[in-house]
């Protein structure tokens, strides 16, 4: 069960999404967070939904699961909402006891709300469709212009992959140790906060022991397999930019420009 | 040309306390000196601690002789720049699988020591290819390691070494944490290699059984080579063997046995049916 444990919530299927290159996707990405920003009015949200709503079906990847992504978030989006609501000053539409409900803080809340979603939304389609080890060699591709000013960009994207792949290792190890200490009669479980992460120590120490002991043997064997930094390295699997690569990115384009344009005409709009 | 020759090796492991003091000095490897020829099947036995690993390690040049000498190939391991063509000539495989597959997808793993050799893409594509089915995990390719049994983990590993094409595969104690069927399938994969590629194989084991194919073996102690021969020869000295504290395959020690208790059969029997036939052969 813990072996099924992956970083990220890759969702396997065949579509055009899927296939994209990583670094169209992370572009298209950081181009669709920006355009949210961009403006303040309807107009710009319903391009963006549109566009949004052209990717889910693209990506051949049920509704539900973007949804899942926005459960953990639930919490901070309904704090920002009721903070809005309330602590924003204009003309008050209810007002009881000490608490003013406003007109600008109701549409404050509002267009929170839908940017969150709509931001959230939109960044877990580019998890979903990309494994872990092709966002890293994306990123890696995409940040590579930082060698110049002396940042290992190689050796940052490697130790990512590397830890993507120890992950379930040092899950499982966990679980391991665990049922040891409990057969020794460690109790993780009782007492109040204090007490749980004393009891914690007995599980940490051997899985650091045993990570650093890993680290060491993994070390020794890329070594041994010539492993010499990322200088003098040809590629397996190469980032190659597709025709239908350069076919997304003018999409990309072709949405920022709509969006901005309807962001100005928007605001005419007396919304 | 001997693929590997090692003259008068001495390694020592030195402990030293917070003042840069030597505390303690323990030679693991004691002016050993071996030739192996390619296409040799080489088995290094020896219980632990007795500096076999410490010895691999020096043909892999991952550890530098203190005295003494390592050619690989006819390459001297303590001269700098020989270090990436003896590390490509002469592959290593250890003991835990986990800790040595780097990549996350069985074919990304094996791609991993050409990538590091700057070997061009389509021609890392061909090896992946090769070694994969040499060792009989192609269809694996893309699956994750994670999901894989001791036994193919470690061919996977031994595929990652096999597309570096190198001409010699160290194994140590490739087989220790393995079950005995995962041990088998490890043990078939680099026979193959060694029958079919002609690759110089080197297996250092604390396994008896796995030792008789070998055409030659070595038993070490206390850093010592203390016996040299082939399988035949080792195990035909069984009380030597076990005054090393090694466990011989139980037919030899069957055999030993029966010799000593009067049925006269040859010394050194490694298998069942040697055993049946030499029974047969006193009816």
């Amino acid at each position: 069960m813990l072996r099924d444990i992956t970083l990220g919530q890759y969702y396997q299927a065949d579509s055009c999404l899927h296939r994209l290159d990583p670094r169209v996707k992370l572009i298209g990405t950081l181009a669709y967070v920006i355009s949210l920003f961009l403006f303040k009015n309807i107009t710009v949200y319903v391009i963006a939904a549109v566009f949004l709503w052209s990717v889910i079906k693209l990506s051949k990847v049920p509704f539900s699961f973007m949804v899942k992504g926005l459960k953990p978030v639930i919490m901070i989006l309904l704090l920002t909402v009721v903070c809005n609501m309330l602590f924003t000053p204009g003309t008050s539409v209810i007002s009881f006891w000490k608490i003013t409900i406003t007109y600008e803080g109701l549409k404050m809340a509002f267009f929170m709300t839908i940017r969150f979603i709509m931001l959230i939304v939109g960044s877990t389609i580019m998890t979903l469709t990309t494994t872990p080890n092709q966002l890293t060699d994306g990123l890696e591709s995409l940040l590579a212009p930082l060698n110049k000013i002396k940042v290992p960009v190689h050796e940052v994207a490697m130790m990512m992959a590397i830890a993507l792949r120890f992950i379930p290792i040092l899950m499982e190890e966990t679980d391991k140790i665990m049922k040891a200490q409990i057969a020794r009669g460690a109790d993780f479980e009782s007492g109040n906060i204090i007490k749980r992460v004393k009891a914690m120590l007995p599980l940490l120490i051997p899985l650091f022991v045993s990570a650093f002991r890993r680290a060491n043997d993994l070390a020794m064997a890329m070594e041994a397999r010539c492993y010499r930094g990322g200088a003098g390295r040809t590629k397996m699997k190469p980032l190659i930019y597709k025709i239908s690569d350069k076919k997304a990115l003018v999409c990309v384009g072709i949405y920022m420009a709509v969006l901005i344009a309807g962001g100005i005409l928007g605001n005419r709009l007396p919304i | 040309m001997e693929m590997i020759k090692i003259k008068n090796l001495i390694h020592e492991y030195i402990r030293r306390d917070e003042e840069e003091n030597v505390v303690d000095i323990k030679r693991a490897v004691d002016d050993i000196s071996i030739d192996v020829k390619p296409g040799e099947f080489v088995a290094i036995l020896g219980h632990n601690g007795s500096g076999k690993s410490t010895l691999a390690k020096h043909i892999n040049a991952l550890l530098y002789p203190g005295e003494g000498t390592v050619w690989v190939n006819g390459m001297d391991t303590s001269a700098e720049e020989n270090l990436w063509k003896v590390r490509e000539s002469a592959g290593m495989v250890f003991q835990n699988p986990d800790n040595q597959i780097i990549g996350s997808v069985v074919e990304e793993d094996v791609g991993f020591g050409p990538e590091n050799m700057g070997v061009p893409t389509e021609e890392i594509w061909q090896r992946v290819e090769e070694s994969l089915k040499a060792v009989g995990m192609w269809q694996y390719r893309k699956k994750s390691p994670n999901r894989l049994s001791g036994g193919q983990k470690q061919r996977v590993a031994i595929a990652g070494v096999v597309a570096m094409h190198p001409k010699c595969i160290i194994l140590d104690e490739a087989t220790a944490m393995l079950d005995p069927s995962g041990r088998k399938e490890v043990l078939r994969a680099v026979r193959a290699l060694n029958m079919v590629e002609e690759v110089t194989i080197i297996h250092i084991t604390h396994y008896m059984e796995e030792v008789i194919y070998a055409d030659k073996v070595f038993v070490m102690d206390q850093g010592k080579v203390v016996m040299e021969g082939t399988p035949k020869e080792i195990f035909s000295q069984v009380e030597k063997l076990q005054k090393l504290r090694l466990d011989v395959p139980q037919v030899t020690l069957l055999a030993h046995e029966l010799k000593k208790a009067g049925v006269p059969i040859e010394d050194g029997i490694l298998t069942i049916d040697e055993l049946m036939e030499q029974l047969d052969k006193r009816k």
